[in-house]
């Protein structure tokens, strides 16, 4: 096996692997069209964009971009509500999809635990636009259920959900739970099923009650999950879901201040005239901020944990 | 001791039957509003007790213009091509990175991994396909940006195949004079069912309910997928109800609106495909995710 001259090597590694690299070329190609080639355009951001010229010959402007965004309040607002509702929902997420998940692991009836498995997951099955119509279902000024069956007959007055922000903040994080929470309880549910049943048995000998094994057993075991978890939603940090926002709010004007992230603030943009020039540097302020946070939160649980980390 | 464990059994039972009512009472809502006539809607809203039985709102989703079933066809057509091109590029790129003996695995590991760590974002992506791909208003525009190829599931399809595929097999295989594209098809595909049947799922979800290709590439009408389609007609519905006040001031009938219920029939019709298919690979869905996600 050993060669010294390069040449023989390759020759040798390409016969015995050839047609394994070829199994590479399509999502090679694939990923250089979609993924790769797109990165390079992100210099648009430092550009006074025109349609004649494109991205690669427009004129150069510097920081311009960044200058005029960084001194809009829409800058803080879309900074501010990515940060905040991603964290609510990483927070208050786990917290309700571990729980379910080890609540399914604790029921004993297999017919049910299959049941509930199968039902949890039906909102994670439809789209985002499906979930605004059952929004809407709710909460529409003239029809909608809430106005008119419940506030109604409560002798309230009814409330224009799309037009007053206050509401959206619980409405966004009630929704986004209710979509995601069955996948995610899944995800830890498939990690409960590997436990070694052995561990329960000796606890259960040892006089354990249900909470100390929960304790002791259950999430311990659940704990690199939560973590791997826990670090891609971080990394995804700076990334919304546009949908939800864009989407379930049914894009009204209103509610802007609520419901106004990065990614729906580039889009705005981009469809609006004459706002590319602050949405993409929005844009390259996500794409980098956003990369250096993975970089960063990796490197931290590199530190302390590194059987943990993702790279 | 059996006392407490059963009452615990059963509050666990009474939890779960509140979350799944949670999960499906929204659904309710919206079939029974289907299934009424539009008089009731109008007067009741949309409400869980049927008012007036009626089937006019299926009646005209599925007469009418013929713009649903048209959406319908493309939704299914990319669906399954999108799907199936998705399954083989993933397989293909998944099984030599699964392979330990493969020299050079790393970069082609790393050149697939950045791009979950890093990207251009939405406006560079969009320039790309529209000025330079030229995609705005073609069937390409659902298909291919984006969807086709996840980093995330080539890299579940990795883990599950390296842990579930003991590398003696693969030998044995080539000791008994197989080609590495034979044993992809005979040894490792059919392991690899599962995470097949998962995948499948994932990316036929990603494709059937993926509307924003749609908002950002179709303009035109004629192209609208069923997602696309019902994004349009809620915008529109807004759009019209908003008017409706001023409208119903000037002694224009709301009556004379589109119907609220076949917007519910709409929604009820664009999620019955992924219902029907749902079960059927609800089986392979938590050894998938168990083999190729969490041990991932």
């Amino acid at each position: 096996m050993k060669c010294n001259a390069g040449q023989p090597l390759v020759k040798k590694t390409l016969r015995k692997y050839g047609l394994l690299y070829l199994m590479f070329i399509p999502g090679a190609v694939y990923l250089l069209i979609n993924n790769y080639i797109p990165m390079a355009g992100i210099i648009i951001a430092f550009k006074n964009y025109n349609v004649r010229d494109g991205i690669w010959k427009s004129p150069w402007v510097g920081f311009d971009n960044f200058e005029y965004l960084f001194k809009t309040k829409d800058a803080w607002i879309i900074t501010r509500n990515t940060l905040g509702y991603n964290l609510a929902f990483i927070v208050l997420g786990t917290v309700f999809a571990v729980t379910v998940a080890i609540l399914l692991y604790e029921l004993k009836a297999q017919r049910a635990r299959k049941a509930y498995q199968t039902i949890i997951l039906i909102p994670f099955l439809i789209s985002m636009v499906i979930t605004s119509y059952l929004v809407y279902g709710f909460l529409a000024q003239d029809v909608g259920f809430v106005n008119n069956s419940i506030l109604k007959n409560l002798g309230k007055d009814s409330i224009s959900w799309y037009s007053e922000a206050k509401y959206w903040p619980f409405i966004l994080i009630f929704v986004n739970l209710w979509k995601q929470f069955g996948y995610n309880c899944i995800i830890y549910y498939a990690t409960l099923m590997g436990i070694d049943k052995g561990y329960f048995e000796a606890a259960v000998i040892d006089g354990a009650g249900r909470w100390q094994r929960i304790r002791n057993i259950t999430l311990p075991h659940l704990k690199p999950t939560i973590i791997i978890m826990t670090l891609l939603a971080l990394g995804k940090i700076f990334y919304s879901d546009f949908g939800l926002f864009y989407q379930v709010p049914m894009n009204s004007g209103p509610l802007v201040n609520a419901t106004n992230t990065i990614d729906t603030y580039v889009y705005r943009g981009m469809m609006s005239t004459g706002n590319l020039g602050m949405s993409s540097a929005a844009g390259f302020y996500q794409s980098i901020v956003g990369f250096v946070l993975v970089l960063s939160v990796n490197l931290i649980v590199r530190r302390v944990d590194r059987e943990n980390a993702l790279f | 001791m059996v006392e407490k464990g059963k009452v615990f059994q059963i509050l666990v039972h009474f939890i779960f039957i509140l979350l799944c009512l949670s999960c499906l009472i929204p659904f309710v809502l919206m079939i029974v509003s289907s299934f009424t006539s539009e008089t009731s809607l109008i007067r009741d809203g949309y409400s869980f007790w049927p008012g007036e039985f009626s089937l006019d709102a299926y009646k005209y989703t599925l007469m009418d213009t013929g713009a649903f079933l048209k959406g319908y066809g493309i939704s299914i057509l990319v669906t399954t091509a999108g799907t199936l091109v998705s399954l083989i590029i993933t397989t293909l790129y998944a099984y030599p990175l699964s392979r330990k003996d493969l020299p050079g695995k790393n970069a082609m590991s790393f050149f697939l991994f950045f791009t979950m760590l890093f990207n251009g974002g939405l406006i560079p992506r969009y320039m790309m396909w529209t000025q330079s791909l030229h995609i705005k208003n073609t069937y390409w525009a659902y298909i291919l940006p984006n969807l086709l190829m996840s980093a995330f599931y080539v890299i579940m399809m990795r883990t599950y195949m390296s842990n579930s595929i003991p590398d003696e097999i693969i030998d044995a295989a080539k000791v008994d004079g197989a080609g590495e594209g034979k044993i992809l098809i005979r040894i490792v595909v059919p392991v690899a069912k599962p995470i097949l049947a998962t995948l499948t799922l994932l990316t036929g979800l990603g494709y059937w309910n993926d509307w924003l290709n749609g908002l950002y590439f179709i303009t035109n009408d004629k192209y609208y997928s069923i997602q696309v389609l019902l994004n349009r007609m809620l915008l529109d519905l807004q759009f019209l109800m908003s008017n409706a006040s001023q409208l119903a001031g000037s002694g224009v009938q709301i009556g004379m609106l589109p119907t609220m219920g076949i917007k519910m029939a709409m929604a009820v019709l664009g999620i019955l495909p992924m219902l029907i298919i749902y079960p059927l690979f609800q089986r392979y869905f938590v050894q998938g995710i168990a083999i190729g996600a969490v041990k991932g």
